[in-house]
């Protein structure tokens, strides 16, 4: 009987798979949302595992806050290109044009302007019914609780009060008009699960991921890339070459980087063995407010 | 880096790839120590991770309820308002992992108003760890949390004898437990059961064996979990392949994709193809990582067969040798999820096994307390009721006993106006589907007769000159009933009868207009069309009934409350392909459903008073006024 037993990450992998196919029979109109991040990249190649032989029946949607890191959308690109992903980019115009920004709008402002109503647009208006997110229950506290299917109303808010019962691995589907579902298929994976599948699965990541010399001012203890022109001039020119790494990406401004000598995933994964830092504090959006993730989740982020 | 350390990482990742996973479920109130159970779990496995820790010192100086200690509960307490409750209230999902395995940790609350969080995370756990306090022993919550791991199938069962250090560590206070505990459980089914005192608090045997209970020889929790052995609890015998979606990419390949459910999916082997009942091999097992013999539960495959078969979402792939039940009317337990109590008139969505079809609860059999297990009768279950239920369903399902198989035992019933998961339910397999009441027999709605009239029996029949009675026409949909019935109705009418005539379309497009022709839906029209008839036969007036009522079973239960002594049988005989010519514009359409002769069996009947010819229709309605003069039914004798 020894024989049949999967590892933990074949296990999660079948998990995933199930999800995703559930939705693509489930649904009319799904999208999967890709952020280029590590996560996204295990999601991306479940969804390849999910239909092979055939072609995925749903395409990407990247929602573009303009102030991704230039190699992200270089990766992005590429990865689209070379696979044959339908892509899908959207990002909100109004803003955009208004030159919302990090820098001059603070992070509040530019995440509710270029993220938050940009992903709503985007949602809205390819009207998709289910939107598959790369989010893990272990990310933060307030995940922990959501649902693998996720239901949203029409206003596309999250209501952790009202949230459906979910048992086994039945997954309620039926929403009305207008309604939609957010899915997470890698809800029960780890940061740990995701690096070692990578490794496993010799996925590409973006090479934010590794560490090398980069140019890196300090703002409030948070060491911040400097990655276009758009960085003020007073606080680029403090910038100095160090050897950081990323472990989320996300719009630069708003990624802190860490010192770092993992060149590899395998020192990537010794080194988070040894971390006693969790992925998130490298987020600056989460520290706004007690219970900021939370408040973002109900009014739609992910 | 040195290239040693390297190669100590390859190897190391190497070996933690391979780590199995166990799915835990933890059962226990804030005040048993179950968040700090967890809490410890996690922090001493390393888990939790220097950030976090440093928000949670902040806020056990806010908001604990732990004194000066680290509140581990707060860590698991994700959201805000519970948080500030004191209490969790949904079910929160928590990660650890040590070098030997992986840990997916279901925390839910412990009050009875929380049954409902309790079984959703109870649905996916391996093993259930059960808190005790100590000082309390086996108290109420005890036995609820143990009677709901094993509604819910779960084989191993932690007691986890908490809060030792307030008891002085007293061996005594723990055999106690475990011997009350034993008495109990036995009635139940859990298989595997395993007694372990700790403090959670201190850390005694959670991580480390503790010192201070010299006389207890087993594991400390974190040893037992890494060691117990739960692989074998899947169902690897009977082969179930629930087909979730058809893969076809190209002309080529025409693949079924599907999470295997139980058995081993091998290849070359010959299955049989759910409902369709049609046999083929399997020709490949296919998944992204190459070509495959077998596969086994829980594995994502794509198998291809060798035959073209026609094979959709639902659909079940089995081995011939070893079935499951097909059948659309059968007994559950039931656990009621939504906060709107249960209307019986509902026609539930239920998704089961990837089928999606409707059910409606034909009865509950008794309600079952959770902390007493006493049986009760009740009409309808409120929020976090469990009972045993009987249900009808539209289309077959095809099911094993929960007992037997959780992925095919296992079903959600779905408010089709809210649209929000209402129920959940768990298969039992006692009695045979014919042995099951179904709505339209149940006994106590015919034990209502209507009250007391003036005028008794023989004063219709006289002023009438009839016996009031039914006269039902069944038929194939095309056979000519609905212009053999009307035509009696004139010749009776003109002979001084009293009559009514009732067909589908008059019944349908006003009393029975929220139905559709499911087999279910078919069986609630027709009762209520039996109704009308009874109501009218007793005062006096002959119905005139055209339905192709195709079931038998349906029929009889029709004959039941009209009255078997004036329910007269006709059968319509006719060919499907004689219907098919005299209503080309109904049998052409595309995608019929639920059609009699085509996807729905109609039952010949054995015991009809006359055959009728379709061939020779015009002959029919002079046959059944011979019968009613003969029968004294008109006029009367």
């Amino acid at each position: 009987m020894k024989k049949y037993n999967l590892t933990h990450l074949r296990e999660l992998e079948a998990e995933a798979i199930h999800i995703i196919r559930e939705v693509a029979a489930e649904f009319e109109n799904p999208v999967m949302l890709y952020s280029i991040g590590k996560d996204s990249a295990v999601m991306v190649r479940l969804a390849e595992k999910a239909f092979y032989p055939g072609k995925v029946p749903f395409p990407l949607m990247h929602i573009d806050s303009k102030w991704k890191f230039k190699e992200m959308i270089e990766f992005r690109d590429n990865y689209a290109k070379e696979n044959g992903w339908d892509l899908i980019v959207h990002y909100n115009k109004q803003g955009y044009e208004a030159g919302v920004g990090p820098f001059t709008h603070g992070s509040k402002v530019h995440t509710d302007t270029m993220k938050t109503k940009a992903l709503l647009e985007g949602l809205s208006k390819y009207k998709f019914d289910a939107a598959f997110g790369g989010a893990r229950r272990d990310e933060e506290k307030s995940r922990a609780k959501e649902r693998i299917f996720s239901f949203r109303d029409k206003f596309h808010q999250w209501d952790p009060k009202n949230q459906r019962p979910e048992l086994w691995d039945i997954y309620n589907a039926r929403v009305h008009k207008g309604e939609s579902i957010r899915v997470f298929p890698i809800s029960n994976w780890t940061e740990l699960d995701v690096w070692q599948y990578i490794r496993l699965e010799n996925i590409p990541i973006v090479p934010l991921y590794y560490a090398k010399e980069r140019p890196v001012v300090n703002i409030d203890g948070n060491l911040i890339m400097a990655d276009d022109d758009r960085m003020p001039k007073e606080l680029a020119e403090k910038a100095e070459m160090k050897k950081i790494r990323f472990r989320t990406l996300g719009c630069y401004p708003l990624t802190g980087a860490v010192e770092s000598n993992a060149e590899t995933i395998e020192e990537i994964v010794e080194e988070m063995m040894t971390v006693t830092v969790s992925e998130r504090t490298t987020r600056v959006i989460d520290f706004d407010q007690e219970g900021s993730m939370e408040q973002k989740k109900r009014e739609g982020y992910f | 880096m040195t290239t040693e350390t390297k190669l100590n990482i390859q190897d190391f990742l190497n070996q933690d790839e391979k780590k199995d996973l166990l799915r835990i479920l933890t059962a226990g109130s804030v005040d048993d120590g179950k968040s700090t159970l967890i809490g410890r779990l996690m922090f001493d496995s390393k888990m939790i991770y220097e950030d976090q820790l440093a928000a949670l010192e902040r806020d056990s100086k806010r908001i604990g309820h732990a004194g000066e200690d680290i509140d581990y509960a707060l860590l698991l307490d994700g959201l805000k308002a519970e948080r500030e409750q004191g209490i969790t209230i949904d079910v929160a999902y928590r990660y650890f992992s040590t070098n030997k395995r992986k840990f997916i940790i279901a925390d839910t609350p412990g009050h009875e108003q929380y049954t409902r969080n309790m079984v959703t995370g109870a649905s996916t756990a391996n093993l259930a760890i059960i808190l005790i306090d100590a000082t309390k022993g086996v108290i109420t919550q005890t036995r609820r949390h143990t009677f709901l791991v094993s509604l819910l199938g779960i084989k191993h069962v932690v007691l986890a004898v908490n809060k030792m250090d307030l008891v002085d560590f007293d061996q005594k206070v723990f055999d106690q437990i475990c011997e009350d505990y034993k008495n109990f459980v036995a009635q139940l089914d859990i298989p595997d059961v395993t007694f372990i005192p700790l403090s959670a608090l201190k850390g005694d045997n959670v991580v480390e064996p503790s010192k201070k209970m010299p006389w207890y020889n087993g594991k400390c929790m974190l040893n037992f979990l890494e060691n117990v052995h739960v692989s074998s609890d899947r169902n690897f015998e009977d082969m179930r392949y629930p087909v979730q979606y058809v893969l076809k990419p190209d002309n080529n390949f025409r693949g079924f994709s599907a999470r295997v459910a139980s058995g081993i999916v091998r290849k070359g082997e010959t299955v049989m193809v759910l409902p369709s009942k049609k046999t083929s091999k399997i020709k490949s097992i296919t998944t992204y990582d190459g070509e495959k013999d077998e596969a086994f539960p829980p594995e994502s495959v794509t198998v291809t067969l060798e035959d073209e078969i026609d094979i959709s979402r639902g659909d079940m792939l089995v081995y011939p040798d070893s079935l499951p039940r097909v059948e659309r009317h059968f007994e559950s337990m039931l656990v009621w999820m939504d906060e709107k109590p249960m209307d019986p008139t509902t026609h539930f969505f239920i998704k089961h096994a990837n089928n999606n079809t409707k059910a409606r609860i034909d009865k509950i059999q008794y309600k079952v307390d959770v902390n007493t297990m006493e049986r009760s009768s009740i009409d309808f279950f409120s929020l976090n009721e469990i009972g045993r239920v009987v249900l009808t369903t539209n289309k077959p399902l095809f099911f094993d006993p929960y007992k037997k198989n959780k992925s095919t035992g296992a079903f959600v019933l779905i408010d089709p106006m809210t649209n929000n998961t209402v129920a959940v339910g768990m298969i039992i397999d006692k009695l045979s589907s014919d042995n099951l009441p179904s709505r339209i027999t149940e006994d106590e709605r015919l034990q209502i007769r209507r009250g007391e009239g003036l005028i008794v029996n023989e004063q219709y029949e006289k002023r009438y000159n009839q016996k009031g009675a039914t006269l039902w026409v069944t038929g194939l949909h095309g056979s000519g009933k609905n212009e053999m019935a009307f035509s009696l109705e004139k010749q009776l009418f003109e002979m001084g009868a009293t009559v009514v005539l009732l067909d589908g379309s008059s019944v349908r497009s006003g009393l029975s207009k929220e139905l559709d022709y499911s087999p279910s839906d078919r069986a609630e029209h027709l009762r209520r069309v039996a109704e009308v008839c009874r109501l009218l036969n007793d005062q006096g007036i002959i119905t005139i009934c055209s339905f192709i009522s195709p079931d038998k079973e349906i029929r009889k239960q029709v004959a039941k409350i009209v009255g078997e002594d004036r329910f007269h049988l006709f059968h319509m005989k006719a060919d499907l392909d004689f219907c098919k010519k005299n209503k080309p514009e109904f049998y052409n359409q595309e995608n019929l459903e639920y059609v009699p002769g085509i996807d729905i069996t109609f039952d010949e009947p054995e015991n009809a008073s006359l055959e009728l010819s379709a061939t020779d229709n015009g002959k029919n309605p002079e046959k059944i006024i011979e019968f009613c003069r003969e029968n004294g039914i008109f006029p009367l004798q």
